[in-house]
């Protein structure tokens, strides 16, 4: 009886020390480049590249895509990419945040300029992509999942379009539901 | 009252989904370029986002060295990167390996189509 009550002392010991960590929400998966269906097998790369695993393991989980938050791993500092080759490249960041209102049935989308230009130059939306001015785009999740506009990326490398509240983050005032309210912050 | 029934329309367009999924899983966001690879012989380049966006951001290629984002708007020719253009720019022994070390790039599957692949869920409309 004693031995199991200092068992059980000792098991709670160990599961309060552990608390201290947040407990990973889920299961992280990379398949090995040998059996990802894309590389050969056979192939003396396999010996020599680096495996998914191996690089995003330690990054912050995430539960889609390449199963890391990117700008979690830039804020956190577990990743610090380069933002250019050449001294002289201009790197550019914009603060604003946009936010999107057409339709009352779903929360209302905050884009985050900060976030996106940590990555991406402006050059890459603008002006081909998206009009710089504050509601000249007629943004459409039809052709976003068609991989069009935000579904450039969203859906190809960054976050997948399942991922809906991260973009669809802001719940409207009850009062005006169906007011658009695109405009800069 | 009778069960709804499900129309056979979406039962069939089910069917055509489950056919259609890839069977290459790959890494989110990895890119197979094989428009000239398997003609030249040689296997198809498997490029992944993944490891690359661990050492740049998407801005340096992206912008600085002129990849345009739609996955094959790039007409990229051996040739042009040993002549230090798009992957040239770095892989040319001094940032990363250089060209000659033709295998670690092609590295894919022989006869791969080109595109985006990566993850169940890189393929948009297809999950939907």
């Amino acid at each position: 009886m004693r031995l199991a009550l200092a068992l059980l002392l000792a098991i709670c010991t160990v599961a309060a020390a552990q608390s201290g960590k947040p407990p990973p929400r889920f299961e992280r998966n990379w398949d090995s480049l040998a059996k990802d269906g894309v590389h050969d097998p056979r192939s003396p790369a396999m010996r020599q590249l680096q495996e998914p695993r191996e690089a995003l393991s330690a990054l912050p989980a995430d539960s889609a895509g390449n199963q890391v938050r990117w700008v979690d791993a830039l804020r956190d500092g577990s990743i610090n990419p380069r933002s250019s080759l050449r001294p002289e490249a201009e790197v550019r960041l914009l603060e604003t945040d946009i936010y999107m209102s057409r339709y009352g049935s779903v929360p209302a989308v905050r884009f985050p300029h900060r976030e996106h230009t940590l990555w991406l130059d402006c050059s890459n939306c603008h002006e081909k992509l998206f009009k710089s001015k504050v509601g000249a785009n007629e943004i459409s999740m039809l052709r976003i999942l068609q991989g069009e506009q935000c579904g450039q990326c969203h859906g190809a490398v960054a976050f997948p379009l399942t991922e809906c509240a991260r973009c669809h983050n802001t719940p409207r005032t009850p009062a005006k539901p169906r007011q658009a309210m695109e405009s800069a912050r | 009252m009778a069960a709804p029934r499900v129309p056979r329309v979406s039962l069939i367009l089910l069917a055509v989904l489950a056919l259609a999924v890839p069977e290459a899983r790959s890494e989110y966001g990895d890119v197979v370029l094989n428009r000239y690879s398997g003609k030249g012989g040689m296997r198809p380049v498997v490029f992944p986002h993944w490891f690359h966006r661990v050492r740049f951001r998407c801005k340096v290629c992206h912008h600085e060295l002129g990849f345009e984002m739609r996955a094959g708007a790039n007409d990229v020719r051996m040739s042009d990167i040993i002549d230090g253009r798009f992957c040239g720019m770095c892989h040319n022994n001094d940032i990363a390996w250089g060209a000659e070390r033709c295998d670690l790039c092609h590295s894919g599957k022989p006869g791969l189509k080109s595109g985006i692949y990566g993850g169940h869920q890189t393929n948009g409309p297809g999950r939907w």
